[in-house]
């Protein structure tokens, strides 16, 4: 499986005048990963699906992220 | 037109929808898998479905559908309120 | 033509009355990557492109109108009764000044829609990466509208409209597949 987030550690100078932001992280989401649709997926059900916005659980991607994925951050 | 929506009509409009939402998201599908068999099948499903969901709502709430849906007296197109103001 | 259907593709809920959410959000109405953008752009696009292709320009822009929709509601519920006062307080005096409540087609920055935002290039490689950047950017303009908002409901109407784009590009991404005309000879997944 494949994370939908990532994270990089920018160069940080004793000059820089804010608080230095340690990690920073960007968002890589499912449709770079997927490829083209396989037939036959799990769906979500009508309701589901209108609140996740998408009818295929391949394509969700929370944002922001879960609070596990919101606390590997710190 | 000032009259304010009952509860049931936000029930009733959240399951068409979802209905709908998923005749969206089958039709992108189907868009660029027009082979699916099985998809079509569900999209046919719940194009029926919908039209059903439709055909009571519209007897209690009055015509979602512009050209399509059937008219009480007065004219019943602009006396509900429109989906902005709900 | 078009038929209009009067419901939102989403229940769209707000919970405060903050006219300062609606300044941002306006981006997504009049904004380069905005729903107004998209919709022109892709349906502009149908008339030069392979004719396996063009269901998805349609069905697509058609559903970028539905958010643009979706849109218009949220800067509406967010503005409603706003006094005057309060659109100052929220940096929405500029406008109130040109244009009262009524919305308007313009960014964030209040620069106006223009036909800049949208490309056309009439080659079918280069249109459909033009989709899939637009998508991809107005994802990210989703994700920078939530973080500055603190309105749990508005978010989750943003929140539904972020996926959306996801979908999108997807499609997208298996168009350009689709014109490669190599399906069935490789697996890409």
């Amino acid at each position: 499986m494949y994370s939908l987030v990532k994270y990089y550690h920018p160069y940080i100078s004793p000059f820089d005048p804010c608080p230095p932001m340690k990690v920073k992280s960007y968002r890589t989401p499912p449709n770079l990963y997927v490829g083209f649709q396989p037939p036959s997926l799990p769906q979500f059900s009508p309701k589901e699906a209108l609140f996740h916005g998408t009818l295929w659980p391949i394509f969700y991607s929370p944002y922001p992220g879960s609070k596990k994925e919101e606390m590997k951050r710190e | 037109m000032n009259k304010t929506m009952p509860p049931e009509y936000y029930r009733q409009l959240e399951e068409i929808q979802a209905i709908d939402f998923v005749l969206v998201e089958l039709t992108l599908y189907l868009d660029t898998h027009p082979k699916d068999k099985e998809a079509i099948e569900q999209y046919n499903h719940y194009a029926r479905q919908s039209k059903k969901m439709k055909k009571e709502f519209e007897k209690q709430f009055g015509p979602l559908l512009q050209y399509q849906s059937y008219s009480g007296y007065p004219w019943t197109w602009d006396n509900t309120p429109w989906p902005w103001q709900v | 033509m078009w038929l209009y259907e009067k419901k939102l593709q989403y229940p769209v809920r707000v919970s405060q009355c903050n006219p300062r959410l609606a300044k941002f959000l306006i981006e997504q109405y009049g904004g380069a990557d905005g729903e107004l953008a998209a919709a022109l752009r892709y349906l502009n696009q149908r008339y030069s492109i392979p004719d396996k292709v063009i269901g998805l320009l349609t069905d697509i822009g058609t559903e970028e109108f539905a958010h643009l929709e979706m849109i218009a509601t949220m800067v509406y519920k967010l503005t409603k009764d706003a006094t005057p006062e309060q659109l100052k307080e929220a940096g929405l005096a500029p406008h109130y000044a040109n244009h009262d409540k009524a919305l308007f087609y313009h960014n964030a920055a209040g620069n106006p829609w223009t036909a800049e935002y949208i490309q056309a290039k009439g080659d079918p490689i280069a249109d459909l990466y033009e989709d899939i950047a637009a998508e991809e950017k107005a994802r990210a303009t989703y994700q920078w509208i939530i973080n500055l908002s603190d309105d749990p409901d508005l978010n989750d109407g943003l929140k539904f409209l972020r996926e959306r784009e996801i979908v999108h590009s997807q499609r997208f991404r298996e168009a350009v597949e689709i014109l490669k005309e190599e399906q069935g000879k490789k697996t890409f997944f």
